[in-house]
């Protein structure tokens, strides 16, 4: 079954990590990748740029609309992803709990099953 | 891939030389076995349609991957001596007789290894069993390559170090079970694919029917080998029926009965019958029985719900699983009535015994639609639609919503 791991990022979380700690989550990102594409269970991971970056489309009276974004007015955004092919709802679990992100408090990672896929490469 | 007419040919015996091979070098060397026997099927691709084709196909395909077998181990070094000895005790290779009629049955054996997933082993059988492209597997999957390749390599690497000769055969019933359930959840997958905008991908049960024949031709004494293939060619046969020209999904009470493939569940119940007689129904006979009696019947209406509902208790009582009490309600709803149906499923809820809250909600939302109890039937048909991660299922349900709306 394929299921993305949604991170979810508070800036200013980020920005108060020490070097040390940026590191350690830099690290875990490279075990955690290297881990899941040698078990066959990743299929791809993006991570997105901050939200002063970001624009959002949206209709305005019927017709698409661009303004500055994120679209949700939150402190976290997303902050990018991982789609795995695991066994089981408990086995993607289990690897989000392994991501760095899962120990530092104001962060947090969102699993979605998916329901249909398409692409070049699927 | 190519369409050759040989192709049917060629995937039918690519099993039973993969399986001769591992008979001899144990299961250790699959990996090497199946390079050789992917080469003979190149080589016959080759040079059938130039040279006609030859006789005896398998003993020309055994002999040609056997030959590769050989090739490989005199490129081998350290064991040259050793393994050229072992090959010159080799009876001669071309003798078909030697190749009994179960080796794509052991081959199964072998891909349901116990130390590998489910995932794992139904990857594997659709390899090394049926005969499937990394490609043709990813593709059914909807998966990169890559990840299928990974899947059959760790499948590969499980059973080497689960030990390199793969058990020898306790006797014909050995691992059957696992082989007729890694036969089922291909089929199931094919057939409902649980993801995907497709509502069926015809060709896993296709493969997974092939596989059936052949457990069944192996071992047609079996109950429950006779029970799975005649479940599968019933649910089949219904295939037409089951979509519209868009492909969403129409329910059984409101298919054209006459898109239903009769043949096929001709053949289908008369395997059923015939197995009745040899033994003890299983799950899979059991939910043939009910499948036979749907397809049987010209109509809804005239459906034999109360045996029906008589085989579901069967079911319940045999297997404990809630999802056949679950399923029973629906035929406890024609027999006694939609509140009837409705107690049923809200006293396994009480019960904790049923956590697939998408099935329950989807079943309700039926009873309740037919009980009258039109909003709380909308409530439960969105409710239904929400937890569904397949597309058709969804729109389904969310059509069956609106329809209640209006």
């Amino acid at each position: 079954m394929k299921y993305l791991i949604l991170m979810h990022v508070d800036p200013e979380v980020m920005a108060s990590l020490s070097l040390e700690q940026q590191q350690t989550i830099g690290d875990g990102h490279q075990a955690f990748m290297a881990k899941t594409t040698e078990t066959g269970e990743m299929l791809s991971t993006h991570a997105l740029g901050a939200p002063s970056q970001t624009k959002v489309v949206r209709s305005r009276n019927g017709r698409p609309e661009t303004v500055d974004g994120p679209f949700a007015e939150t402190k976290e955004f997303m902050g990018g992803y991982y789609l795995l092919d695991v066994e089981s709802e408990e086995r993607a679990i289990e690897l989000a709990s392994e991501l760095p992100d899962a120990s530092i408090d104001g962060l947090a990672l969102e699993i979605r099953p998916v329901m249909f896929s398409a692409g070049a490469d699927v | 891939m190519t369409h050759a007419p040989d192709e049917d040919l060629l995937r039918a015996h690519a099993p039973q030389v993969l399986a001769a091979l591992l008979r001899r070098y144990g299961a250790g060397q699959l990996d090497v076995c199946e390079d050789a026997v992917q080469e003979a099927l190149l080589a016959a691709h080759r040079q059938w349609p130039r040279d006609g084709r030859p006789d005896d196909p398998f003993a020309w395909l055994l002999t040609s991957a056997r030959r590769r077998m050989i090739d490989r181990i005199r490129s081998d070094h350290h064991r040259r001596d050793r393994e050229l000895a072992y090959a010159e005790l080799w009876q001669p290779l071309a003798d078909a007789s030697t190749v009994h009629a179960d080796e794509s049955i052991w081959l199964l054996r072998l891909c349901c290894h116990p130390a590998l997933s489910r995932t794992a082993q139904v990857t594997l059988t659709l390899r090394a069993v049926a005969g499937l492209t990394t490609a043709q597997i990813a593709h059914a999957y909807l998966l990169p390559e890559a990840t299928i390749a990974q899947r059959i390599s760790r499948a590969k690497a499980g059973i080497r170090s689960a030990g390199t000769n793969f058990p020898p055969p306790l006797g014909p019933g050995d691992r059957l079970d696992q082989v007729l359930d890694v036969i089922y959840v291909m089929f199931t997958e094919g057939h409902t694919s649980s993801s995907g905008t497709d509502p069926s991908d015809i060709r896993l049960s296709d493969e997974a029917i092939r596989l059936g024949r052949l457990v069944h031709e192996v071992q047609p004494d079996h109950v429950e080998t006779a029970g799975l293939l005649s479940l599968m060619i019933l649910t089949d046969a219904r295939r037409a029926a089951r979509t519209d020209a868009r492909g969403a999904l129409i329910p059984l009470d409101e298919q054209d009965r006459s898109l239903w493939n009769r043949d096929a569940i001709t053949e289908a119940t008369s395997i059923l019958d015939e197995s009745l007689t040899r033994g003890t129904p299983g799950p899979y006979a059991i939910q043939a029985a009910i499948a036979a009696l749907h397809d049987e019947a010209p109509s809804t209406e005239t459906t034999d719900w109360p045996q029906i509902l008589a085989l579901y208790r069967l079911l319940d009582y045999t297997t404990q699983n809630p999802v056949a009490t679950l399923n029973g309600a629906v035929a406890e709803a024609m027999v006694h009535g939609p509140e009837a149906g409705l107690s049923t499923i809200d006293a396994l809820v009480d019960l904790g015994r049923i956590t697939d809250r998408k099935r329950i909600a989807a079943v309700r939302a039926h009873l309740l639609e037919r009980a009258g109890r039109t909003a709380e039937a909308i409530e439960e048909y969105r409710d239904a639609a929400q937890r569904t991660l397949s597309i058709p299922e969804r729109d389904y349900l969310t059509a069956r919503a609106r329809r209640l709306e209006s």
